[in-house]
């Protein structure tokens, strides 16, 4: 348990360094999604109908250009060696490497999403539906960008590669996410859609650490 | 306390590397690897540290299945490869704080490995300012900032100039007087006395096994 806290430390710290590196996941999510209106036009009633939708999707392609830089510095420099030969088990850095993803990217993501949600005057019963489901989404998200990375390490064009592994295990999130969103603003129930995406996140917080461990090994062969 | 490895293959890239390979390291000795470019002392050092499995054979410590418990394996050496695993936007201590933690080192233990590696004085400078040697020297203090009793070393004197070569011998005569064992892949004569040499070459598989499969 002490090496998950001091690997995440460590994961902290350097992203902390590096605060542009998230600065620029944020700042991409928000140019994409304005400039949605400027392709489909400003009637407010259908961007209020797009909200979700956008929301969602520009913050599943922003999480996209983050993954790469999860593995490949520490690969590249021997840092993944050295992790490797920590007292933790791989599974254990997996996991750390997520949580702090989660932290540095994930969770701006879901603060700057309201954000978005106002400038598409989303109805005001879809807010609460939105941070359930960003709260939920993106750590999946995370997770499962972590074994994309820890897949595609050492490939060269990793990131495009990274991009077609990843994007159709997410897009249940996806589905879930604005499916919840719109039946809020419908009046429907969401508990369903939440529950499902609460299924996602744990099933992918149980199997994605083994998959990401059995890739690192793979790479550090 | 015994670490041994017996009928050792390996194969990297479809090249059969080193393979019938046998070794013994005892406490308070020290191996040295030898051979030319690319006969394998860093594939050897690797399949050490576990961190590659061997095509063949196994590794044991005093008696202990090393493939068993690998996490195990890992509690216990300190690997030095060629990658220094430094941060250039951490600085000298964040760096090696970073790993000597992780193995249980204390901020005593810490300063003391940077004044035995001759990296006093510069523990705020960034990684990313550090010569060659420096991060080289860095990279050793691993060695000193937390405890374990296997170390495997690939070529730990690059780029270092005299002192700190003289500063590496003391710290390995140390490890080894405190009943430590060192594997070290050199090609230099580190000046390490009573040591066993094993030279790569004598496991290098005859030449028509090189390209087996390939016709």
């Amino acid at each position: 348990m002490s090496a998950l806290v001091l690997i995440l430390r460590r994961e902290m710290r350097l992203a902390l360094r590096q605060i542009g590196d998230s600065a620029i996941i944020v700042l991409f999510f928000v140019l994409a999604a304005v400039l949605f209106p400027f392709g489909v036009g400003p009637e407010p009633n259908m961007l209020a109908r797009m909200a979700p939708g956008v929301v969602w999707v520009t913050a599943l392609l922003a999480a996209m250009l983050s993954f790469e830089r999860l593995f490949t510095p520490d690969f590249e420099d021997g840092s993944l060696e050295q992790l490797a030969l920590g007292p933790a088990p791989l599974e254990m850095v997996a996991l750390a490497k997520a949580a702090a993803h989660w932290l540095t990217t994930g969770l701006p993501l879901m603060i700057a999403a309201p954000l978005i949600a106002v400038l598409y005057r989303l109805p005001d019963s879809g807010y609460g539906a939105l941070m359930t489901t960003m709260a939920l989404g993106t750590p999946t998200i995370s997770l499962i960008g972590t074994v994309g990375a820890a897949l595609t390490l050492g490939s060269r064009r990793g990131g495009v590669l990274l991009s077609l592994l990843v994007i159709p295990l997410i897009v249940p999130v996806l589905i879930f996410g604005t499916a919840a969103i719109d039946a809020a603003i419908g009046g429907f129930p969401v508990r369903q859609h939440l529950m499902l995406m609460g299924g996602f996140l744990l099933g992918a917080l149980v199997l994605t650490p083994l998959a990401t461990a059995a890739a690192l090994r793979q790479a550090l062969e | 306390m015994r670490f041994f490895g017996e009928n050792l293959s390996c194969v990297r890239g479809e090249r059969l590397v080193f393979s019938g390979l046998e070794f013994a390291i005892d406490p308070g000795t020290a191996l040295v690897l030898t051979g030319s470019n690319g006969s394998g002392k860093t594939s050897l050092l690797r399949v050490m540290a576990s961190l590659t499995h061997p095509t063949a054979g196994h590794l044991a410590w005093q008696d202990g299945p090393v493939a068993d418990d690998p996490e195990r394996h890992h509690n216990r050496l300190h690997y030095v490869g060629h990658l220094d695993a430094l941060k250039p936007v951490l600085s000298v201590r964040e760096n090696l704080e970073t790993w000597a933690q992780l193995h249980g080192g204390t901020d005593k233990k810490i300063a003391l490995a940077l004044k035995k590696l001759r990296l006093e004085g510069f523990e705020n400078i960034p990684g990313r300012y550090l010569s060659a040697g420096q991060r080289r020297r860095l990279s050793l203090a691993r060695l000193a900032a937390s405890d374990a009793p296997l170390w495997l070393l690939d070529e730990p004197t690059i780029a270092l100039d005299a002192a700190s070569v003289d500063a590496v011998r003391t710290l390995i005569a140390e490890h080894r007087t405190a009943g430590g064992m060192a594997v070290i892949a050199t090609n230099v004569d580190l000046g390490i006395t009573e040591t066993t040499t094993l030279n790569l070459l004598d496991f290098a598989p005859a030449e028509e096994d090189v390209w087996e499969g390939v016709t």
